[in-house]
């Protein structure tokens, strides 16, 4: 019996040895790799440089959420990309909930015709893979909306065009500090009267219709606002002048497919997520609920939906996160999102693959990681509390 | 900055799995074979024919370094490269040479440290619009749509050109010629953007190209040229001087019916000699060249005016700026001597 035997035979020091190992290669690896890139860089006669992103880009972007010009540098470029890569990913987060959530339910509903609507929806969006998604909701906009000089009109003030959709876009004049107020005002009454009610209800048991009381001050409060002050809010609306509709909002046709298609694709999945969490509840759960006499509505929102959230959540986390960076295809249509601007045109024209892919990677990863954490922190928030 | 070190070298790992040391020529040599990046797909420069094989006027250079250093100009291997992934491809070694209708810039061939070997095609960007649009100008555009193919010169053309004027437009950035084509006739775009002869080409595959129009502005200086890796300048010098054998060929008046029948005689403009392997021609073993790499890229692949009429008389391109510099074109030919 030497001692090296010894220590291979006790179980805690062998794991260690084992985990040393493993550190050792996975160092050498990573060394090697980095020793091959600076070798195949020097080989080249290329150097790791991030200058480029301060010199002028030199090419426009056609959706910039901050000011932007192609006299702007590479690195405001590559911010407006993201921005853009944020924007879709947040229209695509608020659609892909709702639809899934509702189709979820839907599902599970005793109605034979919509359970079996949801089912074939699921099973047909998600077996088809997201870039056809893409590429589909891309073609049927830009081939069956028509030009804009015979743009489909809403009431002469909404056009739908292969070129977009033109809303009118609510412009604010003097005066519209009092609509303001009114509407902080309002708030601030809902949120107190919310409390209030709850805290009767807790005391007493009374009920009050509270999201109509609430909603009713928040809308007719600043609207009242609205015609005292002379009506401060003007529409621009949009009008077709040469080419193009100019004024009003526009939503390019890239931003319109992108968001229909991560939405409705992510939406099937987060459908088999809720499924499962309601299913995940105890049915005496729902017998109980319904045996108190609460409407169905009150049993889903009440009882079932607060307890399947715990099981909800982090599989939902990973489907924002799979969302936000299946945007990234964005650039099969031409929408110029993070990786059609600095992973795109930058990359090309200032040749820096290196560079360009190792900050778009890094981006990638901060967002992912700052949406999960966000995820985290309102899944402890939910999670239930010692029982 | 694990992480980033890691990522660093998988991406740099797979990128350059292909570096090489040999000289360029040994390994085509040793391989049997010449790997050639080319278009993806662009009517007269490099497009399928219907049979499937390459062929194209960016094609055909492919085929004449080929014939030069193989002997054989069918001992090719394509790759296709869009404008964006074409550099890199180079780089990494999937490739000895870039035939893709690449401009010249200094950029490109300072600081991307690769090697600009020659001009074959002097293009330069221009518009192209459905007639029934009314434009008559390109200084008519303002606030049109325009499609762009990406990962080109012709993003950063258009956005000074367009500043310049005072024009405002809304960029539409595609990836590659086809889909491009598509949006545009779709009517995403009012107007396509890229070099003019591959808005002629373009043109020439639509069902109605007579239903289209280029507009008379153009925007750019487009030398549009063979690319090699920097530091290998044995091969340099072999790829820019299959290039000048073919133009000078057609100064010569050599083609592929009479190259062999000239080759076999004593001509009396002793350049002929020269070029075809009659009379030596200093130097040529540096290049690791046979006397006949000249008669071989003729024959098998013809001069420059060959080729050139072949594959873009079709799309109505004229010789113009490609003509020789005798017939007023940009083209002169240092000597074979």
């Amino acid at each position: 019996m030497t001692f090296f035997s010894n220590i291979w035979r006790n179980e805690k020091s062998r794991e260690i040895i084992v985990q040393i190992i493993v550190l050792f290669f996975l160092g050498w690896f990573i060394s090697w790799l980095v020793m091959n890139v600076n070798a195949n860089f020097e080989a080249l006669g290329k150097d790791i440089s991030f200058e480029f992103l301060f010199i002028p880009a030199g090419y426009d972007i056609n959706q910039y959420l901050i000011d932007y010009d192609s006299r702007d540098s590479h690195l405001r470029a590559g911010i407006v990309g993201l921005l853009n890569t944020g924007l879709v990913a947040f229209f695509g987060i608020i659609l892909a909930t709702v639809l899934g959530i509702a189709l979820g339910i839907i599902r599970l509903s005793k109605n034979w015709l919509a359970s079996k609507i949801a089912y074939w929806y699921v099973e047909f969006t998600r077996n088809v893979p997201i870039l056809l998604h893409i590429l589909l909701w891309h073609g049927i906009i830009i081939n069956t909306l028509p030009h804009p000089r015979k743009a489909i009109s809403l009431g002469e003030v909404t056009f739908l065009s292969n070129r977009g959709f033109y809303i009118p876009k609510p412009l604010t004049e003097s005066g519209i500090e009092l609509v303001y107020l009114f509407l902080v005002i309002a708030i601030i009454f809902s949120t107190l009267f919310a409390k209030y009610c709850k805290r009767k209800q807790d005391l007493t048991g009374i009920q009050y219709p509270v999201f109509w009381i609430n909603f009713s001050v928040i809308f007719f409060l600043p609207l009242i606002a609205f015609f005292l002050s002379g009506m401060p809010i003007s529409l621009e609306i949009p009008a077709l002048k040469g080419f193009n509709f100019r004024g009003g909002m526009h939503m390019s046709p890239e931003l319109a497919a992108l968001t229909f298609a991560l939405g409705i694709y992510t939406a099937a999945f987060i459908a088999e997520i809720v499924r499962a969490g309601i299913l995940a509840i105890d049915k005496g759960q729902r017998e109980a609920a319904e045996s108190i006499g609460l409407k169905p509505s009150k049993v889903m929102n009440l009882v079932i939906l607060p307890q399947a959230r715990r099981v909800i959540i982090p599989p939902l986390t990973s489907q924002y996160l799979n969302l936000t960076k299946n945007s990234s295809l964005a650039i099969a249509i031409g929408y110029m999102d993070l990786v059609a601007t600095l992973g795109g045109i930058s990359l090309n024209q200032t040749g820096r693959e290196m560079e360009t892919m190792l900050i778009v990677m890094l981006i990638y990863l901060s967002v992912s990681l700052s949406i999960s954490a966000l995820m985290n922190w309102y899944n402890s928030k939910v999670k239930l509390v010692g029982r | 900055m694990k992480t980033k070190m890691l990522l660093a070298g998988i991406t740099a790992g797979v990128m350059f799995a292909g570096s090489v040391l040999a000289s360029t020529l040994d390994d085509v040599r040793a391989r049997g074979k010449l790997n050639c990046i080319i278009n993806t797909g662009l009517a007269g420069f490099a497009a399928p024919d219907d049979k499937g094989n390459w062929t194209g006027f960016d094609v055909d250079f492919c085929k004449a370094v080929a014939a030069a250093t193989l002997g054989d100009a069918s001992k090719v291997n394509y790759t296709t490269a869009t404008g964006k992934t074409r550099f890199t491809k180079l780089a990494a070694g999937e490739g000895e040479i870039l035939s893709r209708n690449t401009t010249w810039t200094f950029s490109r061939d300072v600081d991307l440290s690769q090697t600009f070997i020659g001009v074959n095609y002097y293009d330069g960007q221009g518009f192209m619009v459905p007639k029934s649009l009314g434009v008559k100008s390109a200084k008519g555009l303002d606030g049109a749509s325009v499609c762009i193919q990406t990962g080109t010169t012709t993003e950063l053309n258009l956005a000074e050109y367009f500043k310049g004027n005072n024009i405002k437009y809304n960029p539409v950035p595609i990836e590659t010629n086809a889909e491009a084509q598509e949006l545009y006739k779709a009517g995403r775009c009012d107007v396509y953007t890229t070099d003019a002869s591959g808005l002629y080409a373009t043109m020439m595959s639509f069902d109605n190209p007579s239903d289209h129009m280029v507009l008379p502005e153009i925007v750019s200086k487009e030398p549009l040229g063979p690319v090699v890796r920097h530091g290998d300048d044995q091969w340099a010098d072999i790829v820019s001087w299959v290039l000048r054998a073919m133009m000078a060929a057609e100064e010569k008046g050599i083609t592929s019916k009479n190259v062999k029948e000239l080759a076999a005689k004593d001509n009396k403009d002793k350049e002929i000699n020269r070029l075809l392997g009659k009379d030596p021609l200093q130097g040529l073993s540096k290049l690791g060249l046979s006397p006949d790499w000249a008669v071989n890229v003729i024959s098998q692949v013809g001069n420059y005016q060959e080729s050139f009429e072949k594959h873009l008389f079709p799309l109505t391109i004229k010789r113009g700026m490609n003509a020789l510099y005798r017939d007023g074109g940009l083209h002169y030919i240092p000597p074979i001597k």
